[in-house]
């Protein structure tokens, strides 16, 4: 222990985790920090509910036969596995917790510009959640993630309509967070913090937020739609009533493949934020890196009939969509090699949020490779709705958004609880991680151009090695998981005091003390320095036993 | 196997291998290279213009190249051979019922002969289904209310999967068959056992039940338009629209006549919907077809749903 650390420990400081007490003081908080934890015990919460479904998948699968669970409970458990971990964990993960703790920190503000309105959006995700939740213990939903129509409007026996505006009301919290960033960022910077000094974590929250603004109210008319045609039979989407089932698919991807953006954007920023901090470097290229995150926001929009190549569109359609898919995946690219860049000539240290990130890019890297297969027109034909889509989706937005999830939560740890968590424990977990990930949706690409369809309840004896080894897999993942779980809380009580900048990292967020003080900083900071000045901060006198440099 | 989706397949693995392999043994090479050693500082780097043109123009290039050779493929699995035998497919929860043009009907097993160019016509009676055969490559959703289209080639006797790809309830999983494929002359064998005739002829009966025949008579004198070598001719609307008249048309000619009116005729027919099942309505649009095959010239006119393009006889196929 250090004898600085130990000083700064010596008398407890006011801050925003000790200034008030009580449940009230929770609950009807305007803080952006506690509104953070209040998320994070919430997605948390949702996490392993989502988690519980997807192991019972596994196990199902474990054999070729339906033998563990009903036909229609298995339906039910991938629709419901997937609702509960897109739009209650994946979509509020890192910008409702992380981007709530950290943007206004990160630019220097004492809070987001709408306080109460980021309580309400709290609220709001809650009561989307609670409907959730009694959808799920009444009976459940059985259409997938995607209430492809007809069969949702006219042929489900479920409760679509519960679920759908469960994901209706958790929707608006989503549009209430962005729109507060979005104001936030442009509003509240601190004197000196210029745009081209905004930590890349800034620029990745706010190409979220412009997609969460822009694309979310789609997906919750959409959802009205469905409604008005299952209750009240108007011919929106069904052919027999008039309407058109494609007309559904345009509207549902116009939002639903932005909202993979929405995932694995912010997970970008939290890479470029440890990278440079491990490497002890400057991002390579920050200006490419950052408008990287706009264009990828903009031509994202743009792509989403990629979703249905064999849906019956037209051709020449297609081909301009398959096109615009090519044209998003430069940007993606160019931060690959650019963090990549960014460890040339660096002095990196493997701490586990870097091994998280090793794990980041590797598993993104994947994933986005894999996207090229799905973007050529004559593969697709073939892998659309196998396996091979769901490896792919799962290599972005577990292995990429999850990974960047839990490199952020122990990067900010210390930041967040004031507490450091165990290193090694956190290593093994980031390995377990990984294996696990890798063994439960590798073998999934092959079992995909073998021609396994997704969403099979049973299958053909042929797929069942493939199908072991992915079952094998999940359990590990699952211990990877839970792992992190358990020594986060358990540092709360045990772990070291963290000093204010435990890895001596650049950034407004830890010139500051951990945990921080209700508005953040004692005075308002005045940013005189570039992004990533880890050129200067290499004589900072702070912190010198600090773990990245022992 | 599938040789041109394999093909670029494998062109993609060896390409995304590589590039895999570039980023991991850099990662790997700058983790172990320039790991944290006392006393020496990371050399900070701006960035580079011409390095991050270089890694966003070479992508583009390759990113062409495939997407290109991808959409030949794609033109070819949805591009169906002029002469291909027809099959209609009528998807339902949780079953394929399929009926040849040559009259044989089947459940979740389809009979085809090996080397002849198989089109499917179909359609869905209620959810979205999708009609999947790993081992030919193809997909296409089928969808109510309207006729999409997928065809092959096969190329090796044998049985293969028949999926349905799109989730459409309970017993999706349940909803699987086999496309039997076999030597021509077995196939003959098997054609000739227990067939009911042409689905064209079924057509013409349900034609003449319907009473069809009152107003869509066989010169100009009728109140409906004349159908004789109709098929794949391109038709003039009442409103100024002109239409080919493919599968699709005349299946919402049937269901929703007020549609599309044809120039110098009024809009006096009652609608089928509701009326005729999936499989009249198919038998009908065969007959409908049939009128025009006598006269090949005109059948020449358009193809089907996809638009016409050269039929390559190097499309979906199995060895």
């Amino acid at each position: 222990m250090s004898m600085a650390s130990a000083s700064i420990q010596m008398v407890e400081r006011e801050n925003y985790l000790n200034k008030h007490y009580g449940v009230g003081s929770w609950l009807f908080t305007t803080d952006h920090k506690r509104i953070a934890l209040l998320y994070l015990i919430s997605i948390t919460f949702f996490f392993f509910i989502g988690g519980f479904f997807a192991l019972l998948i596994r196990l199902e699968l474990l054999t070729p036969a339906g033998d563990l669970v009903q036909a229609d409970t298995y339906n039910k458990l991938f629709t419901m596995h997937g609702m509960v971990m897109i739009f209650f964990f994946l979509i509020p993960s890192i910008p409702a917790v992380l981007g709530n703790f950290l943007v206004p920190m990160m630019i220097g503000a004492k809070d987001l510009a709408f306080p109460r309105i980021n309580l309400l959006s709290w609220y709001l995700y809650i009561i989307g959640g609670v409907m959730m939740l009694h959808c799920m213990l009444t009976g459940g939903v059985d259409t997938g993630w995607t209430f492809y129509v007809p069969f949702s409007t006219a042929f489900s026996n479920t409760k679509v309509v519960e679920a759908g505006l469960a994901i209706f009301v958790t929707g608006f919290s989503s549009i209430l967070t962005g729109l507060n960033f979005v104001v936030t960022i442009h509003r509240m910077r601190a004197p000196g913090m210029t745009w081209s000094r905004l930590p890349l974590f800034i620029w990745a929250h706010y190409a979220t937020s412009i997609i969460q603004l822009l694309g979310t109210p789609v997906i919750a008319i959409t959802i009205v739609l469905v409604a008005a045609e299952r209750a009240l039979h108007l011919g929106i989407f069904d052919p027999k009533l008039g309407g058109d089932p494609l007309l559904f698919q345009h509207l549902f991807w116009f939002y639903s493949h932005p909202a993979v953006y929405i995932m694995i954007l912010p997970a970008m920023g939290v890479e470029s934020e440890i990278i440079a901090c491990y490497s002890r470097k400057r991002i390579f290229g920050y200006s490419f890196v950052a408008f990287s995150s706009i264009a990828i926001a903009v031509f994202g929009f743009l792509v989403w009939a990629h979703h249905m190549f064999v849906a019956g569109i037209s051709v020449y359609s297609a081909l301009v969509f398959s096109l615009l898919s090519y044209l998003v995946a430069i940007p993606s690219a160019v931060k690959v090699f650019n963090w990549t860049a960014t460890m040339y000539k660096g002095s990196i240290h493997y701490d586990a949020p870097m091994l998280y990130a090793f794990g980041f890019i590797g598993l993104f890297t994947m994933g986005g490779l894999t996207g090229l297969f799905l973007a050529a027109l004559g593969i697709d034909v073939h892998v659309t709705d196998t396996y091979f889509v769901i490896a792919h989706f799962h290599y972005i937005m577990v292995g990429g958004a999850v990974m960047g999830y839990l490199g952020g939560m122990h990067f900010w740890w210390p930041k967040i609880s004031g507490r450091l968590y165990p290193e090694g424990w956190a290593k093994l977990a980031a390995l377990i991680v990984f294996i696990g990930f890798n063994l439960t949706f590798f073998p999934q690409f092959i079992l995909g151009y073998v021609g396994m369809p997704r969403r099979y309840y049973q299958y053909p004896p042929e797929f069942q090695v493939l199908n072991v080894l992915s079952t094998a897999g999940a359990t590990i993942l699952g211990v990877g998981y839970l792992l992190p779980m358990v020594y986060f809380l358990w540092s709360m009580r045990y772990g070291k005091p963290a000093p204010d900048n435990p890895w001596n990292a650049a950034g407004l967020e830890w010139r500051t003390a951990s945990p921080p003080p209700t508005f953040n900083f004692d005075e308002e900071p005045v940013v005189t320095w570039e992004a990533y000045n880890y050129d200067e901060l290499k004589s900072m006198p702070v912190n010198e036993e600090a773990p990245v440099d022992r | 196997m599938a040789g041109n989706v394999d093909a670029l397949y494998i062109f993609l693995l060896i390409v995304t291998g590589l590039v895999t392999l570039l980023i991991f043994v850099c990662l790997l090479f700058f983790a172990a290279r320039f790991r944290h050693r006392p006393g020496v500082e990371a050399e900070q780097i701006e960035g580079s213009t011409p390095l991050e043109l270089t890694w966003s123009i070479i992508p583009m290039g390759v990113f062409i190249v495939i997407f290109l050779w991808g959409a030949v493929v794609y033109f070819q699995e949805r591009t169906p051979p002029r002469d291909a035998t027809e099959v209609y497919v009528v998807a339902k929860q949780w079953m394929w019922k399929l009926e040849h043009a040559e009259g044989q009907r089947e459940i979740n097993e389809l009979h085809v002969p090996v080397g002849r160019d198989v089109k499917m016509i179909m359609t869905s009676q209620d959810a979205i289904h999708s009609f999947y055969v790993p081992a030919f490559r193809i997909k296409q959703d089928v969808l109510p209310g309207r006729y999409t289209v997928a065809w092959f080639r096969a190329t090796k006797p044998g049985t293969y999967h028949l999926f349905c790809a799109e989730y459409c309830g309970t017993l999706h999983s349940g909803m699987i068959g086999s496309v039997v494929v076999m030597e021509p002359a077995q196939y003959e064998a098997w054609m000739n056992g227990g067939s009911t005739g042409p689905l064209s002829a079924t057509g013409e009966k349900v034609f003449a039940e319907l009473g069809c025949g009152t107003c869509h008579r066989s010169d100009e004198t009728g109140r409906g338009p004349n159908l004789q070598g109709l098929f794949g001719k391109t038709v003039q609307l009442e409103d100024g629209r002109t239409v080919t008249a493919d599968e699709n048309y005349i299946r919402e000619s049937i269901l929703d006549p007020g549609a599309k009116i044809v120039k110098g005729f009024k809009p006096v027919m009652p609608t089928f919907q509701g009326i005729i099942s999936e499989e009249q309505l198919n038998a009908l649009v065969a007959y409908v077809k049939s009128l025009s095959a006598a006269k090949p010239g005109n059948a020449v006119a358009a193809g089907s749903t996809p638009p016409p393009a050269k039929a390559s006889p190097q499309g979906s196929q199995v060895q």
